[in-house]
């Protein structure tokens, strides 16, 4: 645990793009415990929002209860913020886009949060295909009450404690690909070469994007024998390729060596290059990248990176056809049909 | 047998099958009713079912505009066989029982005190019409033809009422007209001058309308700029949604891209539901849901959120008969407690209680106001009488001066041109309403973090007693200034000196003033008191105060506006009496009056009455 974070910055540490120092986009200090994959993600984000040049105000961060929970106070201060109630975040990014679609919606949740109790406002986020990126921290625990299983601790996996998992562990990446998330990527909370770039993405993506992020619980559930510990991931942990995310302002320049390079270009014309070897699985069909997750999860590797990829995904304002402006910037003379219609709708019932 | 007889005074009822088309024909006639100037009351009795379960639909027809359910049944129109028997024993003594004569009545039907009315409805629709889809529709029409003859109604009347139902489909009209002239026919040939209840034109109505509580609701709020819906369907509220969404293609659709002003999400529950209103209004949008019981208790979680975090949020709740399923398509007032302390911790909420559509128009809209200005969630308290039944009463009206009430909301030059360091929950002018920002407004100014765990004035999270306590005092202020904003009660002293006053609200409104008005003229003076809000201004408590005894009418078996009262106005229990009608049916002013009489005859104030019995039978 850090108690208090340095004010100095480098002089000549560069703004981004739009005028921003790194410190614009840090929050609080964090009251998670020392050594915590929470912060390191929190971190990530802090990075990402930096290099895409995000003007901080302009972003909605949100979140349920539980440690990952607590961690949108950590990051981006300058950022409207909304701390819900438990497993109920995605309602409230849901009412919140829906009065703005303007914004950009950060949601932070963990894996007690969405996998068990907000198992339902998941799945049906993922559904209307909510334009927000969905970050999970996950740690196969609950950590403020010190360390029961949750729903997505592997199976035969043992905690701290010494009781083996013995239920079946929910794979949220699986159901997001299969419910239609446009965006859906898993990674590590200890890799931030990787998770930088997915971050990035995700929040470029319009629609549902989801990553499922790795993040031992150094307190409860960081011992060799669960599959949720630092020790275990990066040993048994496979990147579907490697890959660097380009925002539509930035032209391209990449070292990677592999044989293929694929393009995805999202919506607002940025472009993800995957670095893949040929015969890897298209991750812009769902039945392969479903197929590739279950693939690894029988050798008992966990797979990274991004896992599927649908640019052209609808997303609930074209479902509902909602107006181009923001509806909370609507006034009186938009919205209200005023007296004579109002003696047209009494003459209809008489 | 002395036959029962009236002019523009009687209770009709329909015995039909759920599902078979009845409704439609049902709402022709109590339409035609309403369009000869006498005001009228249907109400639909249906089951929870789509097809097949018994329905009645009861009209009253009332010169004097008593509008409220009466109770009792004068004539009935008994075409389901399960409930023949039900219908036939039921009907008031000098009744008219019509029934469809193409199958002779069983032989146990004997009642010497009732006229037994038989129009042969099946049979005639049989051999007038070839196609056998529309037969069962039309038999229903040809029922509502004979009605128009056996009450001596202008047929032209109907027959218009047909063509303008049919107007995009006229060669509809043609068979439906057929049909009600057979009818019509049929019983002024067999059944001449026999009924003694008639419809005669008046001129009662005026510029009343007709219509059911949900969709003035719904009315309410699309004229207060409402755009975000979260909902779960739930009988009995889904037809607010329902009138929203179509009011809203009629009168929010962007000309250039038809695209509609407003989102309306059919959320996946209604923890859902409710959670989409917050996070619409915590982002500067007008948002609602509308539920009944069960959702209610679902919601009750993020209700306790809104309270404690202030962030505005409307709710409808149209009431149905508890507890848990209870009895979904019945009527009740049952949700009081449930909503007044939804949430764990000490939370409460503003309640709105309307009496008609015009209330629930104008209720609903003010809603938005209240809740933007007291940032806090505002329940609307309609009910499946009020919400679903078409109410005759006076038309709705808009002030085009009217602005919508956004409250205490900085924007980016407001927060520009501050001195002091801006606060989310600072009281700066001593109301307990503080000054909040939407996300997005200013790139470095007014930012905050909303959350549902105790923090100080500045929304930093704080385990501090001293300042937990002190915001929910602040919060005991804001629930002060609450009172200041919500309606007034409607007071009636009809007598200074009297020492009895009775008190009710919402849907129990007509009924009861009819009760009122019965037994003033045999002599009792009651003052009334019908509140229209929670909490209570010092005027309802003054009220109670004022009398000896008050006798507190609710749909509801265990007084809960009698406790609220106790609770919340430190009022002694003893002199508030709980007159209850809670069956389920809309509560009618005959049970009323005996159960008032009876409750005053109990305590020795006037003679000895019989005991009331049920609410009333079906």
């Amino acid at each position: 645990m850090t108690f208090f974070r340095p004010t100095f910055r480098h002089p000549e540490l560069p703004p981004n793009a739009a005028g921003y120092h790194r410190r614009d986009y840090e929050g609080g200090i964090s009251t998670l415990c020392a050594g915590c994959g929470h912060d390191s993600i929190c971190n990530a984000i802090v990075q990402a929002c930096f290099e895409l040049a995000l003007p901080p105000h302009r972003i909605a961060k949100m979140s349920g209860i539980g440690c990952s929970s607590k961690s949108p106070a950590y990051f981006l201060g300058r950022s409207h913020g909304f701390n819900a109630v438990h497993g109920r975040m995605p309602a409230i990014a849901t009412g919140a886009n829906m009065a703005n679609r303007d914004l950009i919606y950060l949601g932070v949740s963990g894996d007690g949060d969405t996998a068990s109790i907000g198992m339902g406002q998941f799945v049906h986020a993922v559904r209307r295909n909510l334009n927000m990126l969905y970050i999970v921290m996950n740690n196969g625990c609950y950590g403020l009450t010190k360390g029961q299983y949750s729903a997505t601790a592997d199976k035969g996996s043992k905690g701290k404690k010494g009781g083996v998992n013995e239920l079946e562990s929910i794979d949220l990446c699986e159901l997001a690909i299969q419910l239609g998330a446009g965006f859906v990527a898993r990674s590590f909370s200890g890799d931030k070469q990787q998770l930088v770039p997915l971050i990035k993405a995700g929040l470029s993506h319009q629609g549902m994007a989801f990553i499922d992020v790795i993040s031992p619980c150094v307190t409860f559930n960081n011992n060799p024998e669960s599959t949720k510990s630092y020790h275990w991931v990066r040993e048994h942990s496979e990147a579907t390729n490697t890959f660097d995310f380009v925002p539509f302002r930035q032209t391209i320049t990449t070292d990677y060596a592999d044989d293929t390079v694929q393009d995805v270009v999202l919506h607002d014309n940025s472009v993800i290059h995957l670095h893949k070897h040929h015969d890897a699985p298209d991750i812009t069909d769902r039945r392969q990248a479903i197929d590739n997750l279950e693939d690894h999860k029988a050798q008992g590797v966990i797979l990274t990176g991004v896992l599927y990829v649908n640019p052209d995904s609808t997303d609930t304002h074209e479902i509902l056809h909602t107006c181009e402006r923001p509806l909370n910037s609507l006034t009186e003379e938009d919205l209200c049909p005023g007296s004579a219609a109002l003696e047209k709708i009494n003459a209809n019932h008489r | 047998m002395k036959q029962l007889e009236g002019v523009n005074d009687f209770v009709i009822r329909f015995a039909t099958v759920n599902g078979s088309g009845s409704a439609s024909a049902n709402n022709l006639f109590a339409k035609a009713v309403f369009r000869m100037g006498v005001p009228v009351s249907p109400k639909n009795i249906f089951p929870s079912n789509i097809q097949g379960l018994p329905t009645w639909y009861e009209v009253r027809v009332n010169e004097q505009g008593y509008v409220g359910r009466r109770g009792d049944v004068d004539l009935v129109v008994a075409i389901n066989g399960q409930t023949l028997r039900q219908d036939y024993d039921g009907l008031a003594p000098g009744g008219y029982f019509v029934h469809d004569s193409s199958k002779p009545l069983p032989e146990t039907f004997q009642r010497d005190d009732v006229v037994v009315i038989g129009i042969p409805m099946t049979t005639l629709c049989v051999q007038a019409f070839d196609n056998v889809k529309m037969r069962p529709l039309l038999k229903n029409i040809i029922y509502v033809g004979a009605l128009a003859s056996l009450l001596d109604m202008e047929l032209q009347v109907l027959i218009d009422s047909l063509r303008k139902q049919f107007r995009k489909n006229p060669q509809l009209a043609e068979p439906n007209i057929q049909a009600l002239e057979l009818g019509y026919a049929y019983a002024g040939e067999h059944f001449p001058d026999v009924c003694k209840l008639t419809v005669h034109r008046s001129d009662r109505v005026g510029d009343a309308i007709m219509m059911a509580g949900n969709n003035a609701t719904a009315l309410g709020a699309l004229y207060a700029g409402a755009t975000v819906v979260g909902w779960y369907p739930i009988t009995p509220s889904t037809s607010i949604i329902e009138a929203f969404g179509h009011y809203a293609e009629q009168f929010r659709t962007e000309p250039d891209t038809g695209t509609i002003k407003a989102a309306i999400v059919q959320a996946e529950d209604e923890l859902a539901a409710i959670g989409i209103v917050i996070g619409a209004a915590w982002n500067g949008a007008r948002a609602f849901t509308a539920t009944s019981g069960p959702g209610v208790s679902l919601m009750a979680e993020f209700l306790g959120l809104a309270y404690f975090a202030e962030i505005p949020a409307v709710l409808i709740n149209v009431q149905r008969v508890g507890p848990s399923t209870g009895m979904p398509t019945r009527t009740q007032q049952s949700d009081l407690l449930a909503c007044a302390y939804a949430s764990h911790g000490d939370t409460k909420h503003p309640l709105l209680f309307p009496c008609d559509p015009k209330e629930c128009f104008e209720m609903t809209a003010d809603a938005f106001d209240l809740a933007d200005r007291l940032q806090t969630p505002v329940i609307v308290m309609s009910d499946l009488d009020l919400g679903m039944n078409d109410h005759y009463g006076p038309p709705l009206t808009w002030d085009p001066e009217r602005r919508y009430d956004r409250g205490k909301v900085m924007d980016a030059a407001q927060l520009d041109a501050l001195t002091a360091t801006w606060g989310r929950y600072r009281d700066i002018d001593g109301d307990g309403i503080c000054f909040r920002t939407y996300p997005g407004t200013h790139p470095d100014k007014g930012v905050y973090f909303t959350r549902g765990t105790s923090r100080d004035e500045y929304s930093a999270y704080n385990e501090d007693g001293t300042i937990y306590t002190r915001n929910m005092e602040r919060l005991r202020l804001k629930w002060e200034t609450t009172k200041r904003l919500l309606p007034l009660a409607r007071i009636k002293i009809t007598n200074a000196q009297a020492r009895l006053g009775v008190v009710f609200y919402g849907s129990t409104a007509p009924s009861a003033y009819e009760a009122l008005d019965i037994l003033r003229h045999r002599g009792i003076a009651l003052n009334s008191m019908r509140i229209r809000a929670f909490p209570f201004q010092q005027e309802v408590l003054d009220f109670i105060q004022a009398h000896e005894l008050v006798l507190v009418i609710e749909q509801n078996r265990d007084g809960q506006m009698r406790t609220l009262l106790i609770n919340e106005g430190g009022l002694p229990p003893a002199k508030l009496i709980t007159v209850s009608s809670y069956d389920g049916l809309p509560v009618a002013s005959r049970f009323l009056t005996r159960a008032l009489e009876h409750a005053l005859a109990e305590r020795g104030i006037i003679l000895p009455q019989p005991a009331p019995g049920q609410g009333g039978a079906q």
